[in-house]
């Protein structure tokens, strides 16, 4: 019958879809092995509690010119408190490459060990590698009880 | 009647025939020249592989992953297990020497033109097993969960998530989420005792398997008349001697300087004073220092990793574009190019150390 005609007839045809059916089952097989696999790697979301406000201390217990690093739900935050007294806080994370910055009372500065980036107290970047200022947080005074809060 | 030694062999030779074997380390011989000595340090290199994955293994035995697991456990082992503290400080210092023996192993392979024709595949192999050793140190890093670590781990993912495009989802991938936590402490484990021992293995067994078949590359300048030694046992020996060399040293160092471990790692303490990587990621992190933070309004660490994944994609692939291949000459663009590299590497490291 045809399916025995010359090389561009139908027993060429047949074999074109023996090659993509194939192939492509091929292909269909390693999607479906590692299209899991890859899904596998990526972590899934944590579902984080938002935290909006958390409580750093009584004010008679921080000290002036001192910093320090309070836990706002995941993330740090550093609190210092200036020699007038004012308290300001803000996000400890620097914005070079993630290392958490401290306050340095002998240089006036908040400081990053791990490159040397320097921020002045109001959390601008003011010399090193960092490329924009700290991330600024509310603090409010109620009573004797120190907040630390989220800019809206 | 045959000693038991013989009869072993020859029962097992009667099963996989060993002749060939036998026959081929016979006729194996190693050029002997000015040059021979840089022959050794794939072997020293290989050396240390072994040890890392001898006490590496040991450490298994007790270590914990895990936030609140990882330091204790190592604690435990440097201060409670019998030879605990010896077999981690060997880890560690075999760790770093592993570092330092393929750096000259691989220099000196490029400074004698061996990745040349025929044997790329394994000049390849090899630098794969080099970035696989420096992700071995990456990763290794991390497992006692110690303050160094914590912050070195939090600042090179954030690097990677630098690169434009593919950075962010890396980043993610090597944290197993947003920040450096258990789940990035789980992930480096896996890495470290699991994914990089498999890919470095396959690697290795390739490298291997070129370097006995193809024998070993000889420097151009060489004549047809060079002098040769038998690899069995003559080279093998000298192979010997030096691995127990090089164990003498390791067990020195291991030693007099324990690998300290430091403070447990807190998510919510500064990154302590005097931070710094590991010696050889120095001349990337000084390098990273001199780069402006802007260069025409691109981040100037984006524009430091591009370089150097550049230039590290340009060195490992440098067999197809040394030009001087086909004309057989030494060349000198690519030995100033080599040298360059290692006083660039060396001064920037020891920079990096003293700052």
């Amino acid at each position: 019958m045809t399916s025995e005609v010359g090389p561009t007839g139908p027993k060429e045809n047949r074999r074109d879809f023996l090659k993509y059916f194939l192939g492509g089952g091929v292909v269909a097989w390693l999607g479906a092995v590692l299209y899991p696999i890859l899904a596998f790697l990526i972590p899934p979301k944590q579902g984080e509690v938002e935290v909006t406000s958390v409580k750093a201390g009584k004010l008679g217990e921080i000290e002036k010119e001192s910093g320090t690093i309070v836990r706002f739900g995941n993330k740090p935050v550093i609190l210092i408190r200036n020699s007038s007294g004012e308290c300001v806080a803000f996000s400890a994370t620097c914005t070079h490459l993630d290392c958490t910055v401290q306050y340095r009372k002998d240089l006036g500065v908040i400081w990053c060990a791990c490159h040397n980036g320097r921020y002045d107290l109001k959390g601008q970047n003011i010399s090193g590698p960092p490329p924009r200022p700290l991330d600024e947080y509310r603090v409010i005074i109620q009573g004797e009880d120190v907040l630390i809060s989220k800019k809206v | 009647m045959k000693p038991v030694w013989k009869r072993l062999y020859d029962w097992v030779d009667e099963r996989v025939e060993l002749g060939g074997l036998v026959e081929f380390l016979g006729k194996k011989y190693v050029p002997v020249h000015r040059h021979s000595i840089w022959y050794y340090f794939g072997g020293v290199s290989l050396f240390l592989f072994i040890i890392q994955v001898t006490t590496g293994i040991l450490l298994l035995l007790y270590y914990k992953s895990g936030e609140e697991l990882a330091f204790e456990s190592v604690q435990f082992i440097t201060s409670k297990v019998q030879f605990g503290w010896l077999i981690r400080s060997v880890h560690s210092w075999a760790a770093n020497l592993f570092i330092l023996a393929a750096f000259i192993h691989m220099f000196s392979v490029y400074f004698t033109r061996a990745y040349r024709k025929p044997r790329e595949i394994t000049w390849i192999t090899g630098m794969l097993m080099f970035f696989l050793g420096l992700f071995f140190g990456f990763s290794g890093y991390l497992l006692p969960w110690n303050e160094l670590a914590f912050f070195a781990t939090k600042v090179g993912t954030d690097i990677a998530g630098a690169i434009p495009i593919i950075g962010k989802p890396v980043m993610i991938f090597l944290r197993g989420g947003e920040d450096v936590t258990g789940a990035t402490l789980s992930r480096m484990f896996g890495f470290h005792i699991a994914i990089l021992p498999g890919i470095f293995s396959v690697c290795l067994g390739i490298h291997l398997l070129l370097v006995q078949r193809q024998g070993m590359s000889e420097p151009e300048e060489s004549g047809k008349d060079m002098k040769t030694m038998p690899f069995f046992p003559n080279f093998l020996l000298r192979d010997l001697l030096l691995w127990l060399l090089v164990m003498n040293v390791l067990a020195i160092l291991a030693v007099i300087f324990p690998w300290e471990l430091g403070h447990k790692a807190d998510a919510f303490a500064s990154a302590p004073a005097g931070i710094k990587p590991e010696w050889y990621f120095l001349f990337m992190f000084q390098m990273l220092k001199y780069i402006p933070a802007k260069i025409l309004s691109i981040d100037g660490e984006v524009l430091g990793i591009l370089v150097f994944s550049a230039a590290g994609l340009l060195w490992t692939l440098v067999p197809f574009w040394d030009r001087e291949t086909k004309r057989g000459t030494r060349g000198r663009f690519l030995t100033y190019v080599g040298i360059a590299a290692v006083v660039c590497i060396i001064s920037l490291t020891i920079v990096g150390w003293l700052s």
